[in-house]
C-alpha cells in the first residue's frame, strides 16, 4: 500500500466524520425551529380535516358536565368563564381569561382545558405553582366538578 | 420554566427521515473506519468486511425502527451521534487487537467482545424503549431506584461473587463474564435523585436557615438524599475508585443546583470538593502519586508507580499532530489500556487532533440535546432526569479526555461509547433510550385542548397524548 493511497484513506476518512458531525449540526440547527402551526389553522378557520369541529361549539353541553369555571375564594371571587371558550388561561396577565390580582399569581400561570369528557389543568411553569388539593401539579391534571384549583392565594373550582 | 407547545404555535417534527440519513452517515464512519484499519494495518479490505459490517448495520436499523414504532416523536440526533461513536470505538479497539495478535499477546479480542456488549447494550435499548412507555413512571420507584442502586455499589464487596482488578474492588463476575455493577447503579441513582428532587425541591430552596452566603435546607429535606450520597460516596472510596467517586459528586452538586436554582449549592459544593481534593492528597499516596504524574509527567517516566502510560498517550498524541498518522501507522499499543481508558489517545495519535476535535465536538452534542430535552420537558421529573443523564456524559468525558490530554489529573473512568467495557458500554445504550424516552414525551404536540365531538372522533384526536393523572 503506498504512502499516498493511506494519506488519501486517512483524509477521505476524516471528511466523512466530519460530514457527519456537520450534518447532525445542521439537523439540530433545522430542528430548532419546528414546525410552524399555520396562523389559519389555528384560528379555527376552516382547513381541511377539521371540519367536523366546527359546528361544535352550539353543541349543547351534556347534562352533568360542567360549564364554567368560578373563583370561590382570593382576591377576586365570583369571577368565572365558560367553558365553551376553553382553553382558558389563568393568570395576571390581560390575555387571561380569568385575570386575578393576586400577587402570587404568574402572568400565565395555568391552563384548563379539555381532553375528550374531560377536563384538566396544567401548570405553565408558574413561580408559585399550582395545586390540585393539596398536591402540586407537575403535568397535566384531571379535575371534576368541584374540585378545588389553587392558584396562589386563589381558589378556582369547575361549576355547573 | 414550562411553556407548553401549543400556545406558542410551536410544534416539534418527527425528523425520522432526518434520523436516518444521519444513521446511514453515521455507519459510514463506523464501517470506514473497520475498512481503513484493515487496509492500514494489513494492506488489504478486511475478509470479513460484509459480514461486519452487516451485523452493525443490523443493529443500528433495529434501533431505529424501535424509535420509529414506539418513540416517533424522539430526538432525532441522539441515535446517529451514539451509533458514530459506538462504531468508531470498535473500529479502534479492532486495530489495537490486531497489533496485540502480532506481538503475540494472548488478549486480542477486545473488538469482538465489544460487538457482543454492543448488541446486547442494542437489545437492553430496544426493550427499555419498547416497555417504558411513559418516563414519569419511574417515579413511583424513587426509593426502590436508590436503594438498589446502593445494593449494586455493595455487590463487588460480597466474597464470592465480587473481584478485585487493578487495584480496584468494583467488579463482580458471574457465570465467566465480569461485569462493574457500578455502571447501572449510576443510572439507577439519577432515577432516585430526580424522583426526590422534584418532590422536594421548593422546600430545599425555600424553607431553611441561612448560614454565610448559603440558604440550608432543613435537615429532614436534605435528609434522605444526603443519606444516599453520603452512602454511595463511602463505597465508591472504599472501593478506590477514584474515577466515579468524582462523576458521583459532580453528578449531585449538578442535579441539586438545577432542582433548585440555587448557585449557593456550586460554591459549597467547590469547597467540599476543594477540601475533599486536599484530604485525599494528604492521606492517599495514589492521588499523590497521580497529581505529581499530572504537573511533572516526564519526571516519574521511569519510577515504579510511574508516569509511563500518560507519557507515551502524550508523546503519541503530539507524533499524531493534526491529521495523524493514519490507522495502523502509529505505535498506540506501547500505551497501556490503549483500548480502554486511553483509547482518545489512540485516536489522537492515528486520526490527529481533527478527528479528536469531532469526538469531543459530538459528545458536547448529545449534552447539548440532553439539556435542549430537559428544557422542552412538560414535567419536573422528565427535566430532572435529563439533565443527570446528561451530566453523567458530560463529566465522565471531562475527566476521561481530561486526563488523557493532561489537563486535568488522570483518573480510571471510561469513555462513553468509546472505550472497550461491556458494563459501561450497555449502560450508556440504557441513557440514551432513556433520553429518548423523555425527549418523546416532551416533543410530542401537547394534546388536543379544545373540547372533542365525543361522537366522531376524527384522526386528529389520534394525536391525544396518554394523559395519566
Amino acid at each position: 500500500m503506498s504512502e499516498l493511497t493511506l494519506f488519501l484513506i486517512r483524509v477521505a476518512f476524516l471528511a466523512i466524520l466530519w460530514i457527519f458531525v456537520l450534518s447532525a449540526i445542521s439537523v439540530i440547527r433545522s430542528d430548532m425551529f419546528g414546525a410552524r402551526v399555520p396562523e389559519t389553522a389555528r384560528n379555527g378557520a376552516p382547513a381541511p380535516g377539521r371540519k367536523s369541529k366546527a359546528p361544535k361549539p352550539n353543541k349543547k353541553p351534556r347534562r352533568g358536565a360542567p360549564t364554567h369555571l368560578l373563583v370561590v375564594e382570593g382576591e377576586n371571587p365570583g369571577t368565572r368563564a365558560e367553558l365553551a371558550d376553553a382553553p382558558l388561561l389563568i393568570g395576571r396577565g390581560s390575555d387571561a381569561a380569568i385575570k386575578l390580582d393576586d400577587d402570587y399569581v404568574s402572568t400565565r400561570h395555568a391552563r384548563v382545558a379539555a381532553s375528550g369528557d374531560e377536563w384538566f389543568v396544567e401548570d405553565l411553569g408558574s413561580t408559585n405553582g399550582t395545586y390540585v388539593g393539596p398536591v402540586r401539579i407537575t403535568q397535566p391534571t384531571t379535575i371534576g366538578l368541584g374540585v378545588q384549583v389553587r392558584v396562589g392565594k386563589t381558589i378556582l373550582e369547575l361549576r355547573k | 420554566m414550562t411553556q407548553t407547545g401549543t400556545l406558542m404555535g410551536f410544534v416539534h417534527r418527527r425528523r425520522r427521515g432526518a434520523e436516518l440519513f444521519l444513521l446511514v452517515l453515521a455507519l459510514a464512519v463506523g464501517i470506514g473506519a473497520y475498512a481503513a484499519v484493515g487496509l492500514g494495518v494489513e494492506g488489504v479490505v478486511p475478509a470479513d468486511l460484509v459480514g461486519y459490517g452487516g451485523w452493525l448495520t443490523a443493529l443500528i436499523v433495529a434501533a431505529h425502527v424501535t424509535v420509529r414504532i414506539v418513540a416517533p416523536y424522539a430526538d432525532p440526533v441522539l441515535l446517529p451521534l451514539v451509533a458514530a461513536l459506538n462504531g468508531l470505538g470498535l473500529a479502534v479497539i479492532r486495530r489495537l487487537d490486531l497489533t496485540y495478535e502480532a506481538n503475540g499477546l494472548d488478549q486480542h479480542t477486545f473488538a469482538r467482545q465489544q460487538l457482543i456488549w454492543m448488541t446486547l447494550g442494542v437489545v437492553l435499548f430496544i426493550v427499555t424503549l419498547a416497555l417504558l412507555r411513559d418516563h414519569r413512571v419511574l417515579q413511583r420507584f424513587t426509593y426502590t431506584a436508590g436503594l438498589l442502586g446502593i445494593l449494586l455499589l455493595i455487590l463487588p464487596f460480597l466474597p464470592l461473587v465480587g473481584r478485585e482488578i487493578n487495584g480496584a474492588r468494583i467488579w463482580i463476575n458471574v457465570a465467566g463474564f465480569s461485569f462493574q455493577p457500578g455502571e447501572v447503579a449510576k443510572v439507577l441513582l439519577v432515577i432516585a435523585f430526580s424522583g426526590y428532587l422534584v418532590l422536594h425541591r421548593d422546600a430545599l430552596a425555600l424553607a431553611g436557615r441561612r448560614v454565610l452566603f448559603v440558604d440550608l435546607p432543613r435537615g429532614r429535606d436534605l435528609g434522605p438524599i444526603l443519606a444516599m450520597f453520603g452512602v454511595s460516596m463511602m463505597i465508591l472510596v472504599l472501593q478506590n475508585d477514584l474515577g466515579s467517586s468524582l462523576l458521583f459528586f459532580g453528578l449531585f452538586l449538578a442535579m441539586l443546583y438545577v432542582a433548585t436554582e440555587r448557585p449557593g449549592w456550586l460554591v459549597v459544593g467547590g469547597l467540599l470538593f476543594g477540601a475533599g481534593a486536599l484530604a485525599a492528597y494528604t492521606f492517599v499516596g495514589n492521588v499523590q502519586n497521580r497529581f505529581n504524574f499530572w504537573l511533572d509527567p516526564l519526571d516519574y517516566y521511569e519510577a515504579s508507580p510511574g508516569s509511563y502510560q500518560l507519557v507515551e498517550a502524550l508523546f503519541g498524541q503530539s507524533w499524531g499532530g493534526l491529521i495523524g498518522r493514519g490507522l495502523g501507522n502509529g505505535f498506540p499499543e506501547r500505551v497501556p489500556f490503549a483500548y480502554s481508558d486511553f483509547i482518545v489517545s489512540t485516536i489522537g495519535e492515528e486520526l490527529g487532533l481533527t478527528a479528536v476535535m469531532a469526538i469531543i465536538l459530538c459528545y458536547g452534542l448529545i449534552v447539548e440535546r440532553a439539556l435542549r430535552i430537559a428544557l422542552i420537558s412538560r414535567d419536573g421529573f422528565g427535566k430532572l432526569l435529563a439533565v443527570g443523564l446528561g451530566a453523567i456524559v458530560a463529566l465522565q468525558v471531562f475527566v476521561v479526555i481530561g486526563g488523557v490530554t493532561g489537563l486535568i489529573p488522570l483518573t480510571g473512568l471510561t469513555t462513553p461509547f468509546l472505550s472497550y467495557g461491556g458494563s459501561s458500554l450497555v449502560a450508556n445504550w440504557v441513557i440514551v433510550a432513556l433520553l429518548l424516552r423523555v425527549s418523546d414525551q416532551a416533543r410530542r404536540p401537547a394534546p388536543r385542548l379544545d373540547p372533542v365531538d365525543d361522537a366522531g372522533a376524527d384522526s386528529e384526536s389520534t394525536q391525544v397524548v396518554k394523559l395519566r393523572s
